[in-house]
């Protein structure tokens, strides 16, 4: 695996560990994470400061019960939440996103596929699977688009990313990401408004595909 | 509870009393200290008062039961606490789960390095001085930054965060992490 060096800005890593993304995005930035050591360590280093600003809050006094309240319950089992691990090129976040399930491709042509994983009101994530040589279809941006890749790379105007790199797009970018030689490349695609595309038949193809 | 190894913060000490012994006098003692603290920090957000009290308890109850996952070689308490606390409030607020990054593997069997632990709980303390040293405004405007009450692109117009002192703390986690990263290879 070739070093990580593409990484999440600093103002995306503090509103995420404030909690303060959208789904899709926090997804893209638990992912990238769960792959980026240095990432980790600038986002361990907002908690840092989070906890700070917790140690600096004025308390309130607590009502009188409470302490005893949660003395007796510190022997209730707690409802196990299910951990997920790794599973091939999936960091845990997506394969809880995928609910430790295989993705289930959907042909968008050309040989490209995509997994949606969520699509709501705070925008959309899905996976993408692009063999070598073939594009993702130019796209513009309405709104932030972030991308991690999962497995081989791909190449755009703006430099080459490999696997963990992280590319933060916003609308004043206009790129055609191709993948590079090489296996499939499989990414994770953040975004906070519909995907709008540049070339005809895509656009047609639009709401058919949920894109 | 064990003599707590010289300099070394009480709240840690406790912590990992809770973490290694299951310590309730430990515990008790983290109650005092966070739980006042948790329920003004989750007020000042606009949470009632009867509603804060309900996350303090899950809060405090996550402390106990998830206590493996403590490690003071790479987090403070209140770092680890801040991190669960926020987590609690947007699954109350949001009613679904936050996406949170892997867990890294534990350092297998390896003897708790009471140097590494000051120099996080010393950072951590820079850090403390530092946000009360700020100007009211700015310190204002770090205080809603992790309180979540501000978008990543409002975070990204803001100057004057004390990142200096993040930055050396990124540092230390850092060399700290590919250490452990290496134990475990």
């Amino acid at each position: 695996m070739t070093a990580i060096t593409h990484h999440a800005p600093d103002a995306l890593l503090a509103a995420y560990a404030a909690g303060n993304l959208p789904q899709p995005f926090g997804l893209a930035l638990a992912a990238h994470i769960s792959l980026c050591l240095e990432c980790r360590a600038a986002y361990e280093a907002h908690l840092v400061s989070g906890g700070a600003v917790l140690e600096t809050s004025e308390a309130e006094v607590v009502s009188e019960g409470l302490k005893s309240n949660v003395l007796d319950l510190l022997d209730t089992p707690a409802v196990e939440e299910k951990a997920y691990q790794r599973s091939g090129v999936y960091p845990g976040p997506v394969v809880e996103a995928l609910k430790g399930k295989p993705p289930r491709w959907k042909s968008l042509g050309m040989g490209v596929r995509q997994s949606i994983l969520s699509d709501g009101r705070e925008g959309s994530v899905r996976l993408l699977y692009i063999p070598s040589g073939r594009a993702v279809p130019d796209h513009s941006h309405n709104g932030l688009e972030l991308t991690l890749v999962l497995q081989g790379s791909f190449s755009d105007e703006t430099g080459r990313f490999g696997v963990g790199d992280l590319e933060v797009a916003d609308q004043s970018l206009e790129h055609t990401p191709i993948a590079d030689e090489g296996p499939p490349c499989i990414c994770l695609a953040a975004t906070d408004a519909p995907l709008r595309f540049n070339s005809f038949v895509p656009r047609l193809l639009q709401p058919l595909f949920r894109i | 509870m064990k003599q707590p190894p010289s300099q070394i913060s009480s709240l840690t000490t406790y912590m990992l009393a809770v973490r290694d012994d299951r310590d309730r006098t430990a515990f008790a003692l983290l109650f005092d200290h966070f739980a006042p603290r948790l329920k003004g920090f989750i007020m000042r957000s606009g949470t009632g008062g009867g509603q804060a009290e309900e996350i303090v308890q899950e809060v405090m109850l996550t402390i106990w039961r998830k206590a493996e996952q403590f490690d003071p070689e790479r987090a403070q308490v209140s770092a680890w606490v801040y991190q669960i606390a926020r987590n609690r409030q947007i699954d109350v607020i949001r009613k679904e789960n936050r996406p949170l990054p892997e867990e890294l593997g534990e350092d297998p069997g390896s003897e708790p390095d009471a140097s590494q632990i000051l120099a996080v709980e010393q950072e951590a303390g820079q850090l403390k001085d530092a946000l009360l040293k700020l100007k009211p405004d700015q310190r204002d405007m770090i205080e809603k930054a992790y309180l979540g009450e501000l978008t990543h692109q409002e975070i990204s117009s803001q100057t004057g965060l004390p990142l200096g002192t993040i930055k050396s703390r990124i540092r230390l986690g850092l060399e700290k992490l590919r250490y452990e990263l290496k134990e475990l290879r």
